[in-house]
């Protein structure tokens, strides 16, 4: 009998009901490769752990491209040109106030993803709309300090220092900026379409971007604001 | 869920050992673990962040040593935030990860490292300005 031409989910059910303890299947012993597991000749590995891991290579390739925005940040970092110096212009409180809340941000971000793994679409819904809510604060206290330091003349012309720094920072506020745009339509997905599979490998990939912002901010608020303003 | 998968792991609990898992992945756990682990992540890092920014502005300990002290305390967050809320962990499971972190990692340090060592020379072999603006025709 040919199978053929059936729908996937069909096909499992038959394997199933066929070989209900997949004897046909079952690795030889404890230590065997398993069929799924991606390991030697066993087939691909599942969606899920493709999909997570080819976002994890985009995510060390997104890092390297902060890394030259940190290698131009150190290069730059006297080049002041009769301007500012970085101590002049770090304000440790805002600073303070910026880590906690992506910190927290990133925090609530995981609550999520542990409401998502017992599908609880409620406390999903409201962790993904704290860490929305923290992550738009920390944009907004950046945006007052861009404008408070153009207010004052500081702008990328005005010295290599600054050029870089606002790249590097500039760039991590982007970062988040994106990386809310993301949130909403996550939120609005799980709404309407519910934990479903691609659905829940999509939030294990808004999670990850949003921890790996949380450590690019690490580099920038210890190397970019406090080493300079030690006094 | 969707059931259009015919993985046939879907009806097999029994092989989950030596299986892969992505990065922020885990194998099969109860909300609670990934609570535990948020909360450790969140511990921690407060303590290295809290710390960090005291001794940006102190002289608890050796002054010039502050940099490096607040570089280590930079790459110990780091680390916390990659087991606790990205799970790497170097089990069997994570080979593939971390082999692809340490190759993310050789480039940072190469670009990084490298631009700064390479610039400093260049600016120690720059002639002055000044006599540079002599030169000009």
């Amino acid at each position: 009998m040919s199978y053929k031409g059936l729908p996937a989910s069909l096909e499992a059910i038959r394997r199933v009901r066929e070989d209900p303890h997949r004897l046909g299947h079952r690795a030889h012993a404890p230590g065997e490769p398993i069929e799924g597991a991606g390991h030697g000749t066993t087939g691909p590995a599942s969606k899920r752990i493709i999909v997570g891991y080819g976002f994890w290579i985009f995510l060390l390739s997104d890092i390297v491209i902060f890394s030259c925005f940190f290698a131009a940040f150190a290069v730059q970092r006297n080049a002041t040109a009769g301007g500012p110096t970085m101590a002049e212009i770090v304000e440790i409180d805002r600073l303070a106030w910026q880590t906690a809340l992506l910190l927290l941000s990133s925090y609530a971000c995981m609550l999520g993803f542990a409401a998502t793994q017992v599908r609880n679409r409620l406390w999903t819904q409201v962790f993904l709309a704290i860490t929305g809510l923290l992550g738009l604060g920390f944009l907004l206290l950046e945006m007052q300090e861009f404008i408070e330091l153009a207010e004052r003349g500081f702008t990328p012309q005005r010295s290599g220092m600054l050029t870089a720094f606002f790249g590097l920072v500039g760039l991590h506020g982007v970062h988040v900026g994106v990386g809310g745009l993301w949130l909403g339509t996550m939120m609005a997905q799980v709404q309407v379409k519910g934990f479903r599979r691609e659905i829940v490998h999509r939030l294990i990939c808004f999670n990850l971007f949003w921890h790996a912002l949380d450590i690019v901010w690490i580099g920038i608020f210890t190397i970019v604001y406090l080493i300079p303003s030690i006094p | 869920m969707s059931t259009s998968d015919s993985d046939p792991r879907l009806y097999e609990n029994a092989l989950e050992q030596t299986e892969d898992h992505a990065p922020g992945d885990e194998p099969p756990e109860e909300g609670s673990h990934w609570v535990r682990n948020a909360n450790l992540g969140l511990g921690f890092s407060i303590v290295l962040t809290v710390a960090a920014f005291l001794l940006a502005g102190s002289d608890v300990i050796y002054e010039p040593a502050i940099p490096v002290a607040l570089i280590v305390l930079a790459i110990a967050q780091m680390g916390v935030h990659l087991v606790f809320f990205l799970h790497i962990t170097t089990g069997p499971d994570n080979t593939n990860n971390v082999l692809a972190l340490a190759f993310g990692l050789l480039v940072v340090f190469v670009v990084v490292i490298g631009s700064v060592w390479i610039m400093s020379h260049l600016n120690q072999n720059m002639m002055p300005m000044d006599q540079l603006m002599k030169m000009q025709p």
